[in-house]
């Protein structure tokens, strides 16, 4: 019974941290089921942008003023929080982006254009969000690296035993995401990686829907290149990270060039600044990593051990009332220890997108559409599906009025 | 919210019973339009003679506005003069974007104005209208061609 009580506690609580979840929509208390296109911020995050621009706005590394110094000092102490969150060996791994597109398109550049050459190959897998395949398809086409993928299974998890066989001493680099934005999957990332190695094989993974779903060890993992998006993770949008291990971020060229990456420039030749600012050319999203530092924060002081007990329970309550309604498919799911509570779903002779608008009408917030994942949809056969993503601040009662809202749209279409 | 508005029955009718839901076996003009956005198909199939709109049909995929809006589109243009269509056409996507409210012979086009009120929905709605242009499009350039002859 106490048990019940704090839990209920937390949940209101983390609820009041979150400001617009407390708004209407068309007339009914919003219900956000959107968290995996974007989480909502908590009132520390936007109160420590606010913070900045309000009391020491300034460029960084470069003004000896106290406003300079003070901004200087916030923005390396957001990239030392980042890097103790993944368990980052060198903080100067931690390389600010502006999402995990970028962060990605920087690998790809950097790392793909340098070391992949015609006949390598490049494993992805059919569960990808387009940014973890479009950087690669335009390094395949100019280096003649060759795309491989794994499939998904009916479960909506990654075929393995596939994967085994497209491993060989041509993979030179496996790129895959860590939790899947259609269907909530967790992939054993670690194993993926470490099968890779033993062909030599460079891994990356995208991590976007990973920093706000569970603890990360990026040592344990031991990826190549791991990937992360703040705005998914209750951060501003903006910015985002690239880890990667040292001596690769040391050997590879930087992505951009300009400002702030540089040690000494004359016009015959210039020489690089060390990691991580050799990689961030240019002014950075300064007040972007300085709220993504304190969504960080939040994180932590909330705790793995509360946020996965919510997502669990969200998960389990989800699931099983979701399965039960009639009328209605489930994509994924079948493996239910190794998912979060995101539910890609289509409702028997309604389109995703009346679905959308019709929870809409309920103030449900939810995706309908492809979830850039194009090759995924093929797979499942639909051309889209809508999407119902939980967070933190979510209830079982916010999956109740889902409930209702879906039998809502199999009625007016019946 | 009133849903109502805008899932009348005429559009839930139109989408669970889309009609001229055909490829027409001869046809002079088509255009599929797209919206990589949601993903909506409208492939559009005219037979025109003499600028009139002889015979249209469609195939296509999508929500239930985007479906019933280009059955709709092919149930009033059927038989119908050419400019009348375009007109109609132009006048619909005014009416839902640009506060006009010249709504002449809109007919069941008329239950498809609800939309108005959600801006998400207008792409919907008015696709099939912008795929009928671009099917007219390649008519125009023919009939130039004729000319030239
Ligand atoms: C799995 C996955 N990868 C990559 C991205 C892109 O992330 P960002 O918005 O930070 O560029 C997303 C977000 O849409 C995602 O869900």
């Amino acid at each position: 019974m106490s048990k019940v009580m704090s839990s209920l506690a937390v949940n209101t609580k983390i609820q009041s941290d979150f400001p617009v979840l407390s708004r209407e929509v068309n007339g009914s208390k919003l219900v956000y089921l959107d968290s995996a296109a974007t989480t909502q911020k908590p009132q520390c995050v936007i109160d420590a942008i606010t913070h900045f621009y309000t009391n020491y706005n300034s460029n960084i590394h470069r003004s000896a003023h106290t406003l300079g110094a003070e901004a200087s000092i916030a923005y390396d102490s957001a990239r030392a929080k980042l890097a103790k969150f993944i368990n980052a060996k060198h903080t100067s791994e931690v390389i600010f982006t502006k999402g995990c597109t970028e962060a990605i398109n920087l690998v790809a550049y950097s790392w793909g254009r340098k070391h992949l050459k015609n006949g390598d190959e490049i494993i992805l897998s059919e569960m990808e969000h387009h940014a973890n395949i479009v950087p690669w398809q335009v390094v395949a086409k100019e280096t003649g690296a060759i795309i491989k993928v794994v499939p998904v299974t009916v479960d909506g998890i990654l075929d393995l035993r596939y994967y085994k066989d497209l491993l060989s001493e041509k993979t030179k680099l496996v790129s895959l995401i860590h939790v899947s934005n259609t269907l909530g999957t967790i992939n054993p990332v670690k194993e993926i990686a470490r099968l890779a190695k033993n062909y030599g094989a460079k891994v990356l993974i995208d991590g976007a829907q990973c920093g706000a779903a569970m603890p990360i060890d990026v040592q344990d993992i031991d990826a190549d290149f791991y990937t992360l998006s703040g705005h998914k993770m209750y951060g501003p949008t903006g910015i985002g990270v690239l880890h990667a291990k040292k001596n690769l971020l040391e050997e590879m060229d930087p992505y951009q060039t300009g400002g702030g990456m540089i040690k000494l420039v004359d016009f015959n030749e210039t020489s690089y600044a060390d990691i991580p600012n050799k990689f961030e050319a240019g002014t950075p999203h300064i007040s972007g990593a300085i709220g993504l530092g304190k969504a960080v924060d939040y994180i932590q002081e909330l705790g793995w051990e509360t946020i996965l007990e919510i997502k669990q329970s969200l998960y389990q309550y989800g699931v099983n009332r979701l399965k039960n309604i009639d009328g209605i498919k489930l994509f994924g799911h079948k493996d239910e220890d190794t998912s979060v509570p995101v539910f890609s779903f289509a409702v028997d002779g309604v389109h995703p997108h009346d679905v959308a608008t019709i929870l809409d009408s309920m103030g449900i917030a939810v995706r309908a559409g492809h979830h850039c994942c194009q090759p995924l949809m093929r797979n499942f056969g639909v051309p889209a599906t809508a999407r119902a993503s939980f967070s933190i601040y979510n209830t079982k009662e916010d999956v109740d009025v889902l409930v209702e809202g879906i039998k809502k749209c199999l009625e007016m279409f019946s | 919210m009133d849903l109502g508005e805008l899932y009348q029955e005429i559009i839930i009718d139109h989408s669970k019973n889309p009609r001229n839901h055909v490829v027409l076996e001869n046809y002079t003009h088509e255009a599929e339009g797209y919206n990589p956005l949601c993903g909506d198909k409208v492939h559009l199939y005219i037979n025109m003679d003499n600028g009139i709109v002889e015979k249209i049909s469609f195939q296509g995929c999508g929500c239930a506005i985007s479906q019933a809006s280009a059955s709709i589109l092919t149930q009033m243009a059927s038989g119908k003069k050419l400019e009348t269509i375009v007109d109609i056409g132009e006048r619909f996507r005014d009416v839902l974007t640009n506060n006009s409210s010249n709504t002449d012979d809109f007919e069941s086009l008329d239950a498809l104005l609800g939309v108005k009120n959600y801006p998400m929905r207008i792409k919907c709605a008015t696709l099939a209208w912008h795929t009928f242009t671009e099917a007219i499009g390649s008519c125009n350039k023919l009939h130039t061609g004729d000319k030239n002859e």
